[in-house]
């Protein structure tokens, strides 16, 4: 009873998060649309006994990546509401509906045709005990799942060294900007 | 033993009853304490300048801080017209409710060590003597501390100005880059008690100084956690977000009334909060001699003992460090900071882990020596060559 009370709350919070994100005019408001939806999905872990994870997504998602996302819309001052109409590009609109409306319809088939588990994927230690959680956590990244694990790691530093390459000035200022050096 | 043991056998009405005490409890001595802090931290720095302080309200000024609340009440409430409406008003909540939450996980007494779990009788139940005990402990800090940075960042931009925008950003860019050091400061202490729960991590400082974090974390972790504090506090020498000499007042420039009043109380018991969270995770929370009688009565004297020192050393950073300015800053936090807090924490994990699968040390540390050798003559190598390819392209240009 109180599990289903929490889940519905949860879950409302969720949708809520998540049509504001793309119904809001301003950018601002967005993002923090999105960070309602973190905390509603926050909300849903604790509901699961993943402790762990609902700390981890409220200090990453909600108190790291979106500040950065907050972070850039200040600096670039796209905070205003701008004319939508004219960055569009031709026939955007029509794509997006086409596809949208397609994967709707791909996630709705699934869940009729493959029943009640959707995606059939076990927790990875069952009802784990609360103080357990990190150690079932750490065991799961570092036996079964570790080549995914160091392949992402391996990403995000491929990742960061692009945007440091891409960002770097020479070290002395007199030197020819980036742009120029481009352009032979 | 995981959790508090008032809630092992269901929770009844006097379960509640105590809950609700704790919770009135530390919401009060938070707020009393701030009050009294903002008048120790006026009367402390006109010490260090040779002024007198607030002296009119009340003994020694005592009240200064309560009739300052009054007048913040009665004040009137501007709101800027280009601003935000709903996130102007939204901003000055977060920051206090944050502020309020953080001290729920701190453990504020109880005796650990020899036979005793750090449990009080009220009312003959057992229980713990923090608001809440959760499994993740430590991480709501550090969780609540990041959603403590969207008060400051959405009082600036919803401001609709420029002085509190340029200030939001600062405080932004400033929060990211302390988190990290913080976060890998607290990482040290939890892999060496192996709880994340506050609680977990006083009882296992137990039993003599020897045991604080402090001492056998070696110092580095509490360096790095007070500097990375002081920086997420937003405190001098690191208040950058409301440097008063460039941006007017930074981020509440634009705030009056009770809503500015929020923020300063926000801040203040941040700092408060800290303190705490700093005596809990290096200097054994309230451990200390019990003198005589009274066993549940001694924890709390020290535990408080403790966290005015640190205010003490908040106060006294005010009064005698100059700001740094915003490179010197990113610097710190990038280039010292968190690479030494990330050495450290592989020097410690190795080390519990060489003591839980009883490892040669010589090969141990030996191969770990070896590890760090080839890394960073890779990476002297890989920097140099960067910088003779960019040479050769430039000079082709």
């Amino acid at each position: 009873m109180v599990d289903a009370l929490v889940f519905f709350i949860a879950a409302a919070v969720c949708l809520t998060g998540a049509l504001g994100v793309i119904l809001a005019r301003n950018p601002v408001h967005s993002a923090l649309m999105l960070v309602m939806t973190l905390f509603g999905i926050a909300v849903q872990f604790v509901a699961q006994e993943a402790h762990f994870l609902a700390a981890v997504q409220v200090i990453v998602y909600a108190g790291a990546i979106v500040v950065l996302f907050l972070f850039v819309i200040m600096l670039l001052g796209v905070d205003r509401a701008q004319d939508l109409e004219l960055s569009i590009l031709p026939g955007q609109r029509w794509a997006a509906l086409v596809f949208g409306a397609g994967s709707l319809m791909v996630l709705g088939a699934l869940i009729v045709v493959v029943g009640e588990p959707v995606t059939g994927a076990k927790s990875v230690g069952g009802s784990a005990s609360t103080a357990e959680n990190v150690r079932l956590l750490a065991r799961s990244l570092f036996s079964d799942h570790v080549y995914a694990f160091e392949l992402t790691s391996l990403l995000l530093v491929i990742a960061v060294i692009g945007a440091v390459v891409l960002a770097r000035k020479p070290s002395q200022s007199e030197l020819p900007l980036v742009e120029e050096r481009g352009e032979n | 033993m995981t959790g508090d043991p008032l809630y092992l056998d269901g929770v009844d009405l006097t379960d509640l009853g105590i809950m609700l005490i704790k919770v009135l409890v530390a919401f009060t001595f938070l707020l009393v304490a701030t009050m009294f802090m903002v008048w120790f931290e006026r009367k402390l720095i006109s010490d260090m300048q040779n002024r007198i302080g607030p002296n009119v309200a009340g003994p020694w000024g005592l009240l200064q801080t309560f009739a300052d609340g009054v007048k913040f009440f009665f004040k009137e409430d501007l709101r800027p017209e280009n601003a935000d409406p709903l996130i102007f008003r939204l901003a000055p909540y977060i920051s206090a409710v944050t502020a309020f939450l953080s001290f729920a996980v701190v453990p504020i007494g109880g005796s650990f060590g020899g036979g005793d779990s750090g449990t009080v009788t009220i009312f003959g139940r057992e229980t713990f003597l923090q608001v809440a005990d959760p499994p993740i402990g430590i991480l709501l800090l550090l969780a609540m501390s990041s959603i403590a940075v969207y008060g400051v960042m959405l009082a600036g931009w919803a401001s609709g100005s420029k002085y509190p925008l340029i200030g939001s950003v600062r405080a932004s860019a400033q929060a990211i880059s302390y988190e990290a050091a913080l976060g890998m400061a607290t990482v040290v202490v939890v892999v060496l008690a192996g709880t994340l729960s506050t609680h977990g991590i006083v009882a296992a400082q137990s039993g003599g100084i020897t045991r604080w974090f402090l001492i056998s974390s070696g110092i580095v972790p509490f360096v790095v956690f007070l500097i990375a504090a002081t920086a997420e506090l937003n405190r001098p020498p690191f208040d950058l977000v409301e440097a008063e000499q460039e941006l007017v007042g930074g981020f509440h420039t634009e705030y009056s009334s009770i809503r500015f009043a929020l923020f300063f109380l926000a801040e203040f018991m941040n700092v408060i909060t800290m303190s705490a969270i700093m005596v809990t995770l290096f200097f054994g929370g309230p451990a200390g001699p019990i003198l005589f009688g009274m066993t549940w009565f001694w924890p709390t004297v020290w535990f408080l003992l403790k966290v005015l020192a640190f205010l003490f050393v908040f106060v006294w950073f005010r009064a005698t460090l100059p700001r740094l300015r915003y490179d010197q800053l990113m610097h710190l936090g990038w280039k010292l900071l968190i690479p030494l807090i990330l050495f450290w924490l592989m020097f410690i994990s190795l080390k519990e882990l060489r003591a839980a699968y009883d490892w040669n040390w010589l090969v141990t540390y030996g191969s770990a020596i070896l590890a760090l050798a080839v890394g960073t003559a890779l990476l002297l190598a890989a920097l140099r060559a960067g910088d003779r390819v960019y040479r050769e392209e430039l000079e082709d240009a």
